[in-house]
């Protein structure tokens, strides 16, 4: 990249940017209003922005609520996160048939995709598509399911200008503000005192080429300082923080530690939290045979290290219990991932928080263990 | 050629949605004609041939002195049972007169209560008999049940999950209801199956397939309580389908004590 590319566009003129990205084949997909939340889905224009619509979220407890303005992305984060369109919660590895005794592997050619657009993705986001992009491209074995629908991917990410009660980015060090490189454009919307604009930046040259396409002013240091302003401050607000220093060590010291038996007595063991969990990867492998016993398919699945089935091996679980699997969980997250992958598992989305129906909070849960374990870290 | 593994289909006290279920199973019923023997089931058949059957698919609980003969006989003659629903697996709806009289019932409900004979409670079949499979839902998937016949005749290990509703709802992107709309919902306390439909269509989970393999009802049902749900509202959650299954006896037992 040479000069970046940093423009201003009126907020009317948004709608442009659809247009940019159709013409080029993309399939768009972004925040919209549905049952009572704003979620992730396919989006054709401007009109199916949550305009105005916000969202309110705690510990077990989410609402949308209306805005005094008229702001297309004044929301935090959706309860679904982007993994789905890279990670699918089930998809068909490959099926098989027998032809006269003769077992054969089906060579199903893939159907063409169309290409994706991600609007309007956070920078706790882009920092979770990072960690999954580490876990599952890195290394010798590539997952290939993944790899075919994230390299086609154009990333829009959208600046957060407010926080929700249950983010906690800032201590984590994912957000709000987006690294430019980190998505093609990176969008922050203005919305005050009936001036709505979005300042874009361009991270990419495929982002570039599209953002001239749209009818723009060039961004003045006035423009870029109200922005940074208003992005600092969303990480000002956020009440929440997990304090990661020595965590990794606490929660390794901490096997015995008797605050499990006390989240245990809480968590439903439903798996909610790695479901929403935008780094949460884990699969589980399912072979199907029909009746005639003559076609077989095998499928991939989202598993979670909260089922009893996740440790099964010949005999019974190895996490037997929810207090081995609640372990299991924030350990791995917070503390072993460091040492697999060199960062936490961690972004601070605080989807984990606000979808769980006991309305357990890992930052609570974390500090419990952290500020009572017994470790000259800490 | 291999013999046909025999199948039969035994009714005990239930509505028959779950041997319907086998019916409804359209694209799949020639291959399953043609993979096993259909040896009795006289809800889909004149023929009522005798036992032993390999298979033995039993619908409804036990209520009377009379069935509770049968399902021995039964169990005798069967090589694998497997209960297919709520009433077989855990008493059905009609434990609820478990908790009553039922000879009050009798009196208040039948002209002539010399005629009816019946047990004081409506049991799973596993209390009599032991059983190899129990086959959750009210009524069962269809979809599960020819998973589990052909992974049967296949040899295979079946895939029938037992964890929580939650699972199925957030793989179909369901917005979870207890948490957007504060809506009591068993979900989180109730094995997967049937697909999550209720918080599909904005209610709660009724709990059709009893509870999962870790449910922790103590924190359902505190967090029912936090959601403006009385004691007497907790227990008759409880107390649907699958009320006399332990773990959802004890949990609406606990409320209606307190």
């Amino acid at each position: 990249m040479t000069d970046a590319i940093r423009i201003r566009i009126v907020a009317d003129q948004i709608e442009q940017l659809f247009q940019s990205l159709i013409k080029r084949d993309y399939a768009i997909f972004g925040p919209t209003v549905r049952d009572g939340a704003i979620i992730y889905d396919r989006i054709e224009d401007t009109s199916d922005l949550p305009r105005g619509v916000t969202d309110r979220q705690e510990a077990g407890k989410y609402s949308l609520a209306s805005r005094p303005d008229q702001a297309l992305f004044g929301y935090a984060i959706g309860p679904h996160s982007w993994k789905k369109y890279f990670h699918p919660a089930r998809v068909k590895l490959f099926g098989a048939s027998t032809d006269n005794g003769v077992f054969r592997i089906l060579q199903e050619p893939t159907p063409p995709r169309q290409p994706t657009a991600l609007l309007g993705v956070r920078a706790c986001e882009l920092a979770a598509i990072a960690i999954q992009d580490k876990v599952l491209l890195d290394g010798p074995y590539a997952d290939e399911i993944y790899r075919d629908r994230r390299k086609e991917a154009f990333l829009i990410a959208m600046q957060c200008t407010e926080s929700a009660d249950t983010c906690f980015c800032s201590s984590m060090g994912t957000g709000p503000a987006v690294p430019v490189v980190a998505a093609d454009i990176t969008l922050t919307e203005i919305a005050d005192n009936g001036n709505h604009w979005f300042l874009a930046e361009a991270g990419t040259p495929r982002g570039g080429e599209v953002l001239l396409e749209l009818e723009h002013q060039p961004a003045g240091e006035a423009d870029c300082l109200q922005v940074s302003t208003a992005v600092a401050a969303a990480g000002l607000q956020q009440k929440r923080r997990l304090d990661t220093t020595g965590l990794r060590e606490a929660l390794q010291d901490s096997f015995d530690h008797p605050h499990w038996d006390e989240v245990a007595k809480r968590c439903l063991d439903c798996a909610n939290c790695t479901m929403v969990c935008p780094t949460c990867f884990c699969t589980d492998i399912e072979d199907v045979s029909d009746v005639s016993g003559d076609h077989a398919e095998r499928w991939r699945r989202w598993d979670s290290c909260f089922t009893t089935s996740f440790s099964y091996i010949h005999g019974g679980s190895v996490r037997s219990s929810p207090k081995a699997r609640y372990r299991q969980w924030i350990t791995h997250k917070l503390s072993s991932w460091v040492d697999q992958f060199g960062t936490s598992g961690c972004v601070g989305c605080g989807r984990c928080i606000t979808w769980c129906p006991a309305g357990i909070d890992i930052t609570e849960e974390a500090q419990a263990i952290r500020g009572t374990v017994n470790h000259g870290n800490t | 050629m291999k013999k046909k593994p025999r199948i039969g289909v035994f009714k005990f006290a239930s509505c028959d949605g779950c041997q319907l279920s086998l019916l409804d199973a359209e694209d799949q019923l020639l291959a399953i004609a043609d993979a096993i023997e259909i040896a009795y089931f006289p809800e889909a058949s004149r023929t009522m041939a005798k036992g032993p059957y390999d298979i033995a698919l039993v619908e409804g609980s036990i209520t009377t002195h009379h069935d509770a003969q049968r399902i021995q006989e039964i169990r005798r003659q069967s090589k694998t049972l497997v209960t297919i629903g709520a009433c077989a697996t855990s008493g059905g709806i009609q434990a609820l007169r478990n908790w009553r009289d039922v000879d009050e019932f009798i009196r208040v409900v039948y002209a002539s209560p010399k005629f009816i004979s019946t047990l004081k409670l409506s049991t799973p079949i596993a209390e009599h008999v032991p059983v190899d499979f129990e086959l959750r839902g009210c009524p069962i998937n269809q979809f599960q049940l020819v998973e589990l016949i052909a992974a049967t005749l296949a040899g295979r290990r079946h895939n029938v999950p037992t964890y929580s509703v939650c699972i199925e709802c957030k793989t179909r992107e369901t917005v979870c209801v207890a948490v957007a709309r504060g809506m009591a919902c068993l979900g989180p306390v109730t094995q997967a199956g049937c697909g999550a439909v209720c918080p599909a269509f904005d209610r709660g989970c009724y709990g059709c397939y009893g509870p999962m393999d870790s449910a922790n009802t103590a924190s359902i049902t505190k967090q029912f309580r936090i959601l403006g749900q009385s004691d007497q509202q907790i227990a008759r959650a409880f107390r649907g389908f699958n009320a006399w299954d332990w773990q959802f006896r004890k949990a609406s037992e606990e409320c209606e004590h307190k």
